[in-house]
């Protein structure tokens, strides 16, 4: 299981990569190997005002429809629209090319009810029952 | 398998008109005529008989094999009720007839079937009456969720929530969130009921209903459920239920002494009518004292003289929601299917259900990780997560069960458990099949450990080998083209 140091991850399996005054967001390994082949992704608009723990994009697989949840507030300011047709990109590579799409960041005190690496671990460990592979 | 498009020869014909006898009317004007080819394929009769009764042979039905798939209840619906559902005094008789001036006198015996059923229904759910009207479970939901709306406004209230467990059927948030409200899904605890400490944090006066599936989608009755409804009916919201698994109850428990308002019911699951290909189907709606006024028009009433009619004047109503007075033939089915099997017979089929399901368990609990160690009502849930070490998915063993004649269970459903199986094997199924059926889910788990790959070959023996669903899902080919 990839959990990347660098990262701010919640309970739902999002994980947003904060550069400078934006972030990038998407969802976790964990989440896309659980979820299976995806086949579709719902991405918000673009100038779409997100907030945290809200509704901001739908994800499906051969398994599921599933909501992702934002996890920072912010304005959308950029889709990856790759995922449109690629959405096996969420797949192969959740942390680089299949990230969602990219926010302004509204308030940055929102981090302190994200996890971090290490706790995202423990607590996917936690789910499991027993270690991660 | 080829499509009859492609088995098309040019020139082959079922029928040949003769000429014709009078004089040949003028071609019509171009931009009428059609300017492409319609590629309807060219076949003998013949040709077309046996490509369709081969199909035909392909189907799987509860009438040719068992068909234990969780929380739809695939049980056999006894043929008895179709003879009764084709007699002419109810099939030939036109639905607009008891809306005509003296029209109900000659629709007596059909209003008669309606207002029964919904007294029927009202006593086995412990509710003071039923709308016949919606035309499937999800259809039932979303009249009830506006029946609730329609009773918070006219108490001038205006609320903005509607709570559910993450256990819910998925129709659930969404009838609720078509009829306006917002959605707010709480998880469930480790000991698989509802968490009662988050539920607590979310219920206010903001909230317009809980809605509760129960038993759940775990197959578990949950023994909070007065303490759930009090809670709600103290900050004024009312309680929904979600009735797809009332065949687990039937004569035991009724929602409306446990708290419930508002009850939809799938009459296909638990009254032996028939299910899947789309319906039809029917999710009459029962409601508590406070509710009636708002229920859709028009309403079967009794009068003093004991005729039946069609009352339209209830200015509360919500209105129509379905044309008509719901799917009046499956309706009839139900009825019939009550009256059949008496109050012992309805009791025995939930107990029989109940049975059934836990022997499921009971037998399967050693090579399959149960989701939660509790005795199950009317369906078992496994977890193939200890197959699936060794690479044997839920998805691998129902493809299986396939080769071996059997529908596969409910898989990946309830969300909440990793590498679900959902196993509901009816009380229609006798001992010896669901015998069976267990030693083919032995056999798999003995494969899984010392065989993985054969497991995940399956299925063999079918026309079509293992579907690629992913490009299936990514890359739909929906149609025949040329």
């Amino acid at each position: 299981m990839n959990i990347p140091k660098n990262l701010f991850y919640t309970k739902d399996h999002e994980w947003a990569r904060v550069e400078g005054k934006a972030a990038y967001i998407g969802i976790t390994d964990y989440a896309q190997s659980s979820l299976g082949d995806i086949t579709f992704v719902g991405l918000p608009k673009e100038k779409e005002a997100v907030k945290q723990s809200e509704y901001c994009a739908t994800v499906e697989s051969v398994k599921a429809a599933s909501d992702v949840y934002a996890p920072f507030s912010g304005t959308v300011i950029s889709l990856n629209n790759e995922l449109v047709t690629h959405p096996e990109l969420v797949n192969q590579s959740p942390y680089e090319k299949g990230y969602f799409f990219v926010i302004s960041l509204g308030d940055e005190v929102e981090k302190k009810n994200l996890m971090d690496a290490d706790t995202y671990q423990r607590y996917v460990e936690g789910l499991n029952g027993g270690s991660v592979k | 398998m080829q499509l009859i498009f492609e088995k098309h020869k040019q020139g082959r014909r079922g029928f040949c008109f003769p000429g014709p006898d009078v004089p040949l009317a003028k071609p019509l004007a171009a931009k009428y005529c059609r300017s492409k080819d319609t590629h309807i394929a060219s076949l003998s009769e013949l040709d077309v008989v046996r490509h369709y009764t081969n199909l035909s042979r392909l189907n799987f039905s509860v009438d040719t094999n068992f068909y234990p798939l969780g929380s739809c209840t695939m049980k056999y619906n006894p043929k008895f009720t179709e003879r009764i559902a084709a007699f002419e005094g109810f099939s030939n008789l036109h639905p607009l007839l008891p809306q005509l001036a003296g029209g109900g006198m000659l629709a007596q015996g059909s209003l008669e079937v309606l207002y029964e059923t919904e007294k029927f229904l009202s006593e086995i759910t412990g509710m003071s009456a039923f709308t016949m009207q919606p035309l499937a479970g999800a259809h039932g939901e979303l009249t009830g969720v506006m029946l609730i709306a329609a009773y918070h406004k006219n108490n001038g209230s205006r609320r903005k929530y509607v709570i559910v467990p993450d256990s819910s059927h998925g129709t659930n948030p969404a009838s609720a969130a078509i009829a306006g409200y917002q959605v707010i899904v709480i998880p469930t605890g480790k000991d698989g009921y509802m968490d009662l400490e988050q539920y607590k944090k979310h219920l206010n006066n903001d909230v317009a209903a809980v809605m509760l599936t129960c038993p759940d989608t775990l197959g578990i009755f949950n023994p909070h459920i007065k303490e759930i409804a009090d809670m709600a009916h103290q900050v004024g919201a009312l309680m929904y239920y979600d009735g797809a698994n009332l065949n687990a109850l039937l004569g035991k428990a009724r929602p409306g002494d446990l708290g419930f308002d508002v009850v939809h019911i799938n009459l296909h699951k638990t009254f032996g009518t028939p299910h899947g290909g789309g319906g039809p189907g029917a999710g009459p709606v029962g409601v508590s004292e406070a509710l009636v006024d708002f229920l859709p028009i028009p309403r079967v009433v009794r009068r003093s003289d004991a005729t039946y009619a069609l009352e339209y004047h209830r200015h509360k109503s919500i209105g129509y929601i379905a044309p008509f007075y719901g799917n009046f033939g499956v309706i009839l089915k139900a009825y019939a299917y009550m009256l059949c099997l008496g109050k012992d017979g309805l009791i025995e089929a939930a107990e029989l259900a109940v049975l059934n399901a836990n022997y499921c368990q009971v037998m399967l609990k050693d090579h399959y990780d149960l989701a939660f160690e509790k005795n199950c009502m009317h369906e078992c849930v496994f977890s193939a997560a200890r197959q699936a070490k060794n690479g044997v998915h839920a998805i691998d063993i129902a493809k299986y069960l396939i080769d071996k004649g059997y529908h596969p269970p409910t898989v990946y459903f309830p969300l909440i458990v990793k590498e679900a199986l959902m196993i509901e094997p009816t009380e229609t199924e006798s001992k010896e099949t669901i015998d069976a059926f267990i030693e083919v889910m032995i056999e798999i788990a003995g494969l899984a450990k010392d065989d993985p790959i054969r497991v995940k070959q399956a299925p063999l023996h079918m026309p079509i080998k293992r579907l690629d669903e992913t490009k299936a899902a990514r890359e739909p080919n929906l149609r025949w083209k040329p």
